[in-house]
């Protein structure tokens, strides 16, 4: 089933249902077991004061190889679903956000995500399918020949390096805006936060979901 | 992700704009895959590049930048004890006539060898052109006489835990050696000085760091990669 976005009677819209939520928070959970352990792999003072580089070797590779699942699992959810739909969408007005310098201009646009939500989503999904690609290759080595191993080395090492910004951004980002990490961890937001910072998502009549009326013409055979 | 939902995308009533995060997506794997298969080419022409300004970058942070042929250091212990070069000693040991403890002192007198090759890690990082000095490991071998059932050389670190094993012919291979210095200096700690192996013709994982004793057995005891799934024998390009 899927629960009604908006509560009735509350000032709050629901952002994330549960299932969307535990993607977020196992994948942040290993992605942040993965950068830690890579630190420790990667730079040779703390590999040298850390030692045991098969286990942690092993933790990275578990973690990496896991990375993954909650994502697949999350498309078992209608909600998930839906949202990698509208994260998957680039419009004229996400282009002209992503340009304006103020990002008020072109706000009235903006949807459940903005442009840099998405770029952000699609730079990550990518990132983290290149570095288990490349991954498995140094791990299974028996499974490419060495200059492939080589490449694959160089190109995990810039990913992990892209992918580590990614990550600084997205926490910075988040720890600037309270309203949207409470969306994250409890589901639901604030009316009025919803208004400004995604105003056509808002805008799209909350009360008409929670009454869970067919307003777009909603097929019950599609309903999960 | 196709086939959305008409009540999931209802904010933005229809699937509008293009799929530009699939092609995102898309692109990052093609671009993945020219690197896996270009990365040893574009690494050392960017380490061309990087090298000259990373000496003189004040910062310091061009050297975090992952421009390759750069070390990398593995320990499969907890903190390894540092080595007093003092009072170092390298057993050669087991079935031999004339068993022996080497001070460092002792075998910096014995004949040096100098190469200068490839570094090369099993998972695939590299390092060109990286010089070497040291005794053969075949001059300590024959130093020590070894007896007729001795086939096998295994090598013992004082992080107490790594071992390796290199056949007896393998052993008096010319490219094969006690070393002492590495890049023009005394090994550092983190390379697995004072004194290591370095085995040329192999993967970095049979040049045992720390090395504490060499001892000569009857057969090829797997070591300690080799019993996480490595082969025994690590040619490069293997």
């Amino acid at each position: 089933m899927n629960p009604p976005r908006a509560l009735v009677g509350t000032a709050r819209l629901l952002r994330f249902t549960w299932a969307e939520r535990m993607v977020h928070r196992t994948t942040a959970a290993l992605m942040l077991v993965c950068i830690v352990t890579a630190a420790i792999l990667y730079n040779g003072n703390l590999a040298i004061r850390f030692g045991h580089r098969h286990l942690i070797e092993l933790v990275h590779v578990y973690c990496g190889l896991a990375l993954p699942v909650p994502m697949l699992l999350g498309l078992l959810s209608h909600a998930y679903r839906a949202d990698l739909s509208r994260l998957n969408r680039f419009t004229r007005s996400d282009w002209r956000w992503l340009r304006r310098r103020t990002r008020r201009d072109a706000a009235s646009a903006v949807g459940k995500f903005n442009a840099g939500q998405k770029v952000n989503a699609w730079l990550s999904c990518g990132a983290i399918l290149v570095l288990l690609g490349t991954g498995v290759i140094m791990f299974f080595v028996d499974l490419a020949p060495l200059a492939w191993r080589t490449g694959a080395t160089f190109v995990h090492d810039w990913f992990a390096l892209g992918v580590g910004l990614l990550v600084l951004g997205h926490i910075y980002k988040a720890s600037r805006d309270a309203e949207a990490r409470r969306g994250m961890r409890r589901g639901t937001v604030d009316a009025r936060w919803a208004a400004a910072e995604h105003p056509a998502w808002a805008a799209d009549d909350p009360a008409g979901s929670a009454r869970a009326e067919p307003a777009h013409g909603v097929d019950p055979a599609d309903e999960q | 992700m196709r086939r959305a939902h008409p009540r999931g995308v209802s904010d933005e009533q229809r699937p509008s704009g293009s799929p530009v995060g699939r092609r995102v997506i898309l692109g990052l794997l093609g671009l993945g895959a020219v690197g896996v298969v270009t990365g040893r080419a574009v690494e050392s022409g960017l380490e061309k590049v990087l090298g000259p300004i990373e000496v003189r970058d004040p910062t310091g942070l061009i050297a975090l930048l992952p421009a390759g042929d750069s070390f990398r250091f593995y320990s499969v212990t907890g903190a390894v004890r540092h080595a007093d070069p003092a009072t170092y000693r390298l057993s050669v040991s087991g079935l031999v006539d004339r068993p022996r403890a080497y001070s460092l002192a002792d075998l910096n007198a014995l004949p040096q060898v100098s190469l200068t090759r490839d570094f090369h890690c099993v998972t695939g990082w590299q390092v060109l052109q990286v010089p070497w000095q040291g005794v053969r490991l075949a001059d300590l071998i024959d130093r020590a006489g070894p007896q007729r059932t001795a086939t096998a050389v295994r090598f013992h670190s004082f992080d107490g835990t790594y071992t390796e094993s290199l056949t007896l012919a393998q052993a008096r291979r010319d490219d094969v050696i006690v070393a002492l210095q590495m890049q023009g200096g005394p090994i550092t700690h983190n390379h697995g000085g004072p004194v290591r192996m370095y085995v040329a013709p192999m993967y970095g994982y049979k040049s045992t760091k720390w090395l504490s004793g060499i001892e000569l057995t009857a057969e090829v005891e797997p070591g300690y990669w080799e019993h996480r799934g490595y082969p025994v024998d690590g040619w490069i390009g293997r």
